[in-house]
């Protein structure tokens, strides 16, 4: 885990540990980012926001490694990282949440859970830290996970994120079909980590809980990045088109 | 009750050699996704190689063991994930299984090729010593295959549920980018469970060949007959195919033990069903496997070929008989002979283009249907009567549809693998009767004769051949470009959006089916006409195989493509031919459009405006006949 006693204001805003600059990437011969910039430092928390299709998965997919971009950088704590295969920047402190559930659902939870020991904590410590924090996850540790709600199947898939202590957390809709209550949970989680120093980008599509959390947001709309900045100082004509009007 | 004790432990023993290969095979699938077709060919190449080791290099059993099971065997499981399967890891069923089906008959090519047939002898581990049970002498062997068996399924219920290595390698199959978002490694896990697949393999290969003559053939097919024991365990659970493979060991051996060898019992088919035991439980159980879940269609990258247009079709046709017709004056009598069995083998392949070219259905027993040709045409064809034709097709397209109908809710790998049990348990129940083809096993076949036409020559049977693939191509093409074509289209690229758009395709399986055999059935009794004969092992499971193979090589969706592939059967020199078409196969079989398309576009954008449009049909004869006068040239020379 980063240090806690790291003066995290001033070290954000010098060396971002996140960024993407000017990322094209396409499936196939169709270009669907051109030209993504955004940042983000430790203790930092930055919304994707946009509309369905905008490509805030497919920024997730190159900051994660899954896609290489066809041109632009991916920098991580400074260094260049185009190319890094997912599993090198995994076990380098970056945990990724991909859209969808990020579980593997014909293992158990504990199947689950001794998966998540790669980044190098033992597996004691992964089942301590997740069934301290979703005591519901003890219950149902012997339960193959594509059997649990789909709450308790985010959980699952959020406690990769208290047990790798991560550098960088890639998040995409986890809020996706879930109660609001299992929503505000999970996010609670977010803010904790994002104050232990870390890294967050999170994608939503629905931006009133993200706004809760992020420090900064940026607007994707067709694969650009068209407005950017701390949630309050963004034009309000785009809160209203993108955010689902979070200034009333 | 001595006798059934003694059927018993036979049947506990080849029970426990086929568990060993059931599991290799399961453990590969549900770790990497593959059904490996090649799976005991690996186990047959690994057991020649432990004679070569053990017998002529004289390393110690025990030592020669270890080296093959622990180092060799995966060593080339790593090498064969690496290098061939990798690369259609995500590809679809049935290039999976063409490519591992060419790798198969690879094996089988090189394995002849670095040990020539002679008779190879591997003694049991401890020779025939052994001990008594309940009165039974048992051999130490027949103790360690159980003991070995034992101790596999245990240690592989703990690595894959008990290690992280193994429970990554069931993630992968869930989900191989997350295994990287982890921070596995998503290729080691793949590599790592073929390596452990091919070890099995060799272990189950190395356990029989005592029992077995080393023989590259017999040793590949043993493991086929796992193939009932892995499906017991739905290609998932191991426990489940521990106890298929004891099943299928022991109903065996009490088979062969208790069924009656007299009168009525004696026949070929009855007798042969002993010997059937594992295909026909492998029909069974996949019959009764549950409705697998309909997968979202691959997506597939298309050349863009058109389907060729009426014209164009009718131009090839046209050029396909001319040149034959030129052609034959140029060859030598060998080469025509030659030239006529290629025909009818191009037939055979034709058969494939409509079912598995255009409807993605992979059938392994085109050759069976082809057998059935024959048989109906040495029966009702004398004096080359028109008749016997009409009855192979009839009777071939009855067979097919009833071997389509229970498999007709099955599809990609089961309906494959239900195609081979049919076909493995033709091998031994119908093709050996007398009843078929003769107490000696082959029978002349008569070439027909058409409203007075004769075409019994050598040359004009070619041209005869030649008009009748034109007119079949002409037709499939026809029927291509109508509604039954497109729909056969729709099947192959995905089954479910055929089912959300409430068509229906039991109907389109059955017809496509049934047209796939009735045209195989015409190969089969025009192949024996240009043979002369037709015998009881001219039309086994295995030689389906290369026919499959060299038809998604050369351009499964075109009819040129198998004509070409015909061609390549027929003026292959044998001996290398399971190795140059299992090679093609393995290294093109993951381009599953073929080369034809793509030479044809190649030439098209070379020449354009020269060269036509739409080109499945006049260059399709022309690169046929081209290439079959290079190679009769090259042979003639
Ligand atoms: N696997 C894929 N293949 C082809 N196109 C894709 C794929 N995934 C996403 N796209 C396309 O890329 C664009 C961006 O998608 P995505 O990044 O998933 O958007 P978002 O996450 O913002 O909803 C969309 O137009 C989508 O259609
Ligand atoms: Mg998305």
């Amino acid at each position: 885990m980063v240090d806690l006693d790291v003066p995290t204001e001033t070290a954000a805003d010098s060396r971002p540990v996140l960024e993407l600059r000017d990322v094209h990437a396409a499936y196939g011969q169709i270009e669907v980012l051109h030209g993504i910039d955004f940042s983000v430092a430790s203790g930092g928390v930055l919304a994707l926001l946009g509309p369905n299709g905008a490509g805030k998965s497919t920024s997730l997919r190159v900051a994660s490694g899954q896609m290489v971009p066809t041109s632009g950088c991916l920098h991580v704590l400074g260094r260049h990282c185009n190319g890094l295969k997912p599993d090198a920047l995994s076990r380098a402190g970056m945990c990724t949440l991909p859209d969808g559930r990020g579980i593997f659902p014909n293992l158990t939870v504990t199947e689950n859970l001794r998966l998540m020991t790669f980044g190098g904590s033992t597996r004691a410590q992964v089942e301590e830290l997740t069934f301290a924090r979703f005591p519901r996850l003890s219950e149902r540790r012997g339960q193959v996970a594509g059997t649990l709600s789909g709450g308790e199947q985010q959980m699952l898939a959020m406690a990769r994120t208290l047990s790798v202590e991560p550098a960088v957390l890639l998040l995409d809709e986890i809020s996706m079909g879930l109660a609001p209550m299992i929503v505000a949970e999970l996010y609670e989680l977010v803010a904790q980590i994002a104050a232990e120093g870390v890294a967050v980008v999170l994608a939503e599509q629905f931006a009133a809980t993200a706004l809760g959390v992020a420090t900064h947001v940026a607007v994707v709309v067709q694969g650009r990045i068209v407005a950017s900045g701390t949630p309050d100082a963004l034009p309000d004509d785009l809160a209203d088109a993108y955010l689902g009007g979070v200034a009333a | 009750m001595h006798e059934f004790i003694a059927y018993t432990i036979i049947g506990l023993v080849v029970g426990a050699a086929y568990a060993v290969a059931a599991m290799g095979l399961v453990v590969t699938y549900s770790t990497s996704g593959i059904f490996n077709i090649a799976h005991g060919a690996i186990g047959m190449l690994m057991a020649f190689v432990f004679w070569q080791l053990s017998v002529p290099w004289h390393v110690p059993a025990g030592l020669a063991f270890v080296i093959t099971v622990f180092i060799l065997a995966p060593l080339f499981g790593a090498f064969v994930e690496r290098v061939l399967i990798r690369r259609v890891s995500s590809a679809s069923v049935s290039v999976t299984l063409v490519v591992t089906i060419a790798l198969t008959l690879v094996l089988i090519g090189l394995v002849d090729k670095i040990w020539p047939p002679t008779s190879r002898v591997v003694a049991p581990f401890f020779g025939n010593h052994g001990f008594n049970l309940l009165g039974v002498f048992v051999i130490w062997q027949d103790l360690i295959t159980i003991i070995i068996a034992m101790a596999i399924a245990i240690g592989l219920r703990l690595l894959l549920f008990r290690t992280r290595a193994g429970i990554a390698m069931r993630g992968v199959v869930d989900n191989r980018e997350l295994i990287g978002l982890f921070g596995g490694r998503p290729s080691r896990s793949s590599t790592f469970s073929w390596s452990i697949g091919a070890s099995l393999a060799s272990v189950a290969g190395i356990l029989v060949a005592p029992t077995l003559q080393l023989d590259p053939i017999i040793l590949t097919l043993l493991v086929i007959d796992a193939y009932a024991a892995a499906m017991v365990g739905r290609l998932r659970s191991l426990p489940m195919t521990f106890v298929g493979a004891l099943a299928v060991g022991l109903l065996s051996s009490y088979a062969t033990g208790y069924f009656p060898t007299t009168g009525f019992w004696n026949s070929t088919p009855i007798q042969g069903l002993k010997l059937s035991v594992p295909s026909v439980l492998l029909f069974i159980v996949l019959l009764a496997l549950p409705m697998s879940r309909l997968r979202s269609g691959v997506q597939r990258r298309q050349v863009g070929l058109p389907t060729a247009s009426l014209a164009r079709s009718i131009q090839g046709g046209v050029l396909l008989v001319a040149a034959v017709a030129v052609g034959v004056n140029f060859l030598n009598p060998g080469n025509v002979v030659t030239l006529g069995i290629s025909l009818a083998t191009g037939l055979v392949c034709l058969s494939l283009v409509p079912l598995a070219g255009w409807g993605g259905q992979v059938s392994l027993c085109q050759m069976t249907f082809a057998g059935l040709g024959a048989f109906a045409m040495s029966k009702f064809g004398h004096g080359g009567s028109i008749f016997g034709l009409v009855a192979a097709a009839g009777l071939a397209a009855v067979v097919g549809a009833i071997v389509a109908l229970p498999a007709l809710r099955l599809r990609g790998l089961y309906l494959a693998l239900a195609t081979m049990a049919f076909a493995t348990a033709m091998d031994n129940m119908f093709f050996p009767s007398a009843v078929v083809f003769g107490f000696n096993g082959s029978v002349h076949i008569e070439r027909p004769s058409l409203f007075g036409l004769h075409v019994s020559t050598d040359k004009s049977f070619d041209i005869f051949l030649a008009v009748v693939f034109a007119a079949l191509a002409i037709g499939l093409l026809a029927m291509r470009r109508g509604s039954f074509g497109r729909v056969l289209i729709a099947m192959k690229d995905s089954e479910a959006a055929c089912a959300t758009l409430g068509l229906s395709l039991t109907m389109t399986k059955l017809l496509v089916f049934a047209l796939s055999a009735a045209i195989a059935g015409l190969a089969g009794a025009l192949l024996g006409g240009a043979e002369s004969v037709a015998g009881a092992t001219s039309f086994l499971m295995l030689q389906s195989l290369p026919i499959l193979v060299v038809l998604v090589v050369a351009g499964g969706a075109i009819c040129s493509g198998a004509l070409v592939g015909g061609l390549a059967l027929g003026f292959l020199p044998s001996g290398v031919e399971y190795l140059f078409i299992g090679g093609a196969g393995v290294i093109l079989g993951a381009n599953p459009e073929g080369l034809l398309p793509i030479a044809y576009l190649r030439g098209n954008r070379l020449w354009k405006g020269m060269a036509p449009r739409d080109v499945d049909g006049p260059s399709a004869a022309l690169l046929g006949t081209d290439k079959a006068g290079a190679l009769a040239g090259g042979t003639a020379a």
